[in-house]
């Protein structure tokens, strides 16, 4: 029985052990046919992947960007600002940047976006995007191919934001609240949305990077922020006159502190402003993080160091004035300039800017108050001109020929050309803001009126605009 | 009863009071003002525009004492309030005609 059973027990032996080889065979087969069938599919796959990865990289910086923009706006600014007009003026000057906050993003997305990015023409852009429409989750490869046409559309927002809000500084302590929205709404759509469109849109007039006809340099905004804001802010100033008991009266900041503190958020908020401007979050982003950082650091010393010969101590209004006027020249120049051009920027900046506020102010006795003109109109025209001096190709080939070579972008790189290309965008900014500013003004002026009572200046605008008072520190029961 | 109005330097304050708790003055009140004597005040500079202060801070301390009190209480002041230079201050006294403690109706040098 036992010789009998073992053959049979052999036979299954061999037949599992051919069904096994038989299985392994194929599954062999079936591994090495794989590859041949996949491997487009899996390197496509893979290209997605890699191409996500950086989306989303991108994306997180961009983001993180748009929030540092409107942090300068809110807090910074306002605190900046804030800290400048008297104890009076407090809430009232912070409800300006803050009014902005709110009032510009329920524009911008209802049409304001639209205008100054959707594809128009050489100077405004068209009604595609009309409430929002077509600016989801795919990017917009004219402006940011990396990120989602949403992430590029409320970054380009917090900038339409602080824009206007600077205009406030030439007309603080003295205009009315509701002739100051009305104000601010038609100058974002009659004087920022169109140079933003000439200078970043598709199709736009300067636009460097999509062939416009001018091609001017500005990575982050010395035409399109501080140029027309500027220029806006000396226009103000001149047409509503100076503040009631102007210069007599002694008017000091009621709070350097609120105002320092003001000025430090700005400065971190700027690299939002110019390194988010690269639009991604590669080597351009982190160029010209440096370069805004030394340019800050460079203008603080060349204010403070003018006040320390000139009055014998350097102030802290000083540092922190200076710091901001190197943010504002540096702005246009940002992504296009190495680390020493734009130490030289923001020390020229500085001693400028200062030499703007303390000397040529004080020649022609404008109460820009704040000094938004002194500091964002010449900083800026400043900024965008050594701009057209200092940009390399080296740190961005932005100008390339029929056959892609890189061409020369500044002055002493060679290319003399673009100087005047500077003065063209600086000059449309500065007649832009000059006659849609006079326009706003006068119809806001012949409508609500632009300015408080004297009364109403004098008891303060925290009081005659907003019924509150900054500081409420009486002791009661 | 005489009461004592004293201008001295903020930075005076602690030294003044604790020298009247020495002598015996066991009330005072203090109060924050700002004035000028003798002493000129300063100057500050707010982006190049020159604002002239001539009002300085001071502490002034006010207190009304029995008439035996007083000129004690004089050179404590004196003795801790004095650096002199211009600005330490300046030393009041006046004839106070009554003092009613609210408490008790309490009248005269018994009151204080």
């Amino acid at each position: 029985m036992s010789i009998a059973k073992r053959p049979v027990a052999g036979l299954v032996t061999a037949c599992l052990i051919l069904t096994l080889i038989l299985s392994l065979a194929q599954a062999v087969c079936a591994q090495t046919a794989a590859p041949a069938t996949d491997t487009n599919a899996r390197l496509a796959k893979l290209e997605q992947q890699a191409a996500d990865a950086k989306s989303s990289a991108d994306n997180a910086w961009m983001l993180t960007s748009a929030a540092l923009v409107l942090m300068m706006t809110g807090p910074g600014l306002a605190l900046f600002y804030g800290g400048l007009v008297r104890k009076k003026n407090v809430l009232g000057t912070m409800m300006q940047s803050f009014a902005l906050m709110a009032v510009i993003t329920v524009l911008w997305g209802l049409f304001s976006y639209s205008l100054a990015f959707g594809a128009g023409n050489s100077f405004i852009g068209g009604l595609q995007n009309l409430f929002l429409r077509g600016v989801g989750a795919a990017p917009d490869a004219d402006y940011a191919a990396t990120i989602p046409a949403q992430t590029f559309m409320v970054y380009q927002l917090m900038f339409a934001i602080i824009t206007p809000g600077l205009i406030a500084g030439a007309f603080a302590e003295r205009m009315k609240f509701s002739a100051m929205l009305a104000f601010m709404v038609l100058w974002s759509i009659i004087v920022y949305d169109p140079m933003a469109h000439m200078v970043w849109g598709k199709g736009g007039l300067l636009n460097a990077s999509l062939g416009g006809r001018f091609p001017t340099l500005d990575f982050a905004g010395g035409t399109v922020v501080h140029v027309t804001s500027g220029v806006s802010a000396l226009v103000c100033a001149l047409y509503l006159g100076k503040r009631v008991g102007y210069p007599k009266e002694p008017m000091p900041p009621h709070s350097v502190v609120l105002s320092f503190i003001g000025a430090c958020l700005l400065w971190v908020g700027w690299f939002g402003f110019n390194a988010g401007s690269a639009l991604a979050a590669g080597s351009l982003a982190t160029s010209a993080f440096v370069a805004t950082h030394f340019a800050a650091a460079a203008a603080a010393v060349g204010w403070a160091g003018a006040e320390w010969l000139r009055n014998g101590k350097p102030s802290v209004l000083g540092g922190i004035s200076g710091s901001v006027a190197g943010l504002v020249a540096i702005t246009p120049a940002a992504g296009f300039v190495k680390p020493m051009p734009a130490l030289a920027i923001g020390l020229i900046a500085g001693v400028f800017c200062y030499w703007m506020v303390a000397k040529v102010k004080a020649r022609f006795g404008y109460d820009d108050s704040l000094d938004a003109f002194g500091v964002h109109g010449a900083g800026g025209t400043l900024g965008a001109l050594l701009t057209g001096v200092f940009a390399v190709s080296a740190v961005n080939p932005i100008f390339k020929d029929a056959q892609g070579n890189t061409l020369a972008s500044g002055l002493l790189e060679g290319n003399a050309h673009q100087l005047l290309n500077q003065m063209v965008g600086v000059a449309i900014a500065w007649v832009l803001a000059i006659v849609g500013t006079l326009a706003i003004l006068k119809l806001v002026d012949v409508t609500i009126g632009l300015r408080v009572s004297e009364e109403e200046e004098v008891q303060g605008l925290d009081l005659s605009q907003h019924g509150e008072e900054g500081y409420y520190w009486e002791a009661s029961a | 009863m005489t009461k004592i109005e004293a201008v001295i330097q903020n930075s005076k304050l602690d030294a003044v009071k604790t020298a009247l708790h020495e002598v015996g003055v066991e009330g005072m009140t203090v109060i924050e003002v700002r004035g000028h004597g003798q002493q000129k005040g300063h100057t500050e500079v707010y982006r190049g525009r020159e604002y002239s202060v001539d009002l300085i801070p001071k502490t002034k301390l006010e207190m009304v004492l029995a008439d035996a009190m007083v000129e004690k209480a004089v050179q404590a002041i004196l003795g801790a309030a004095r650096t002199g230079k211009i600005g330490d201050g300046k030393i009041f006294l006046s004839r106070v005609d009554e003092a009613i403690r609210i408490r008790n109706d309490e009248r005269g040098e018994g009151a204080l």
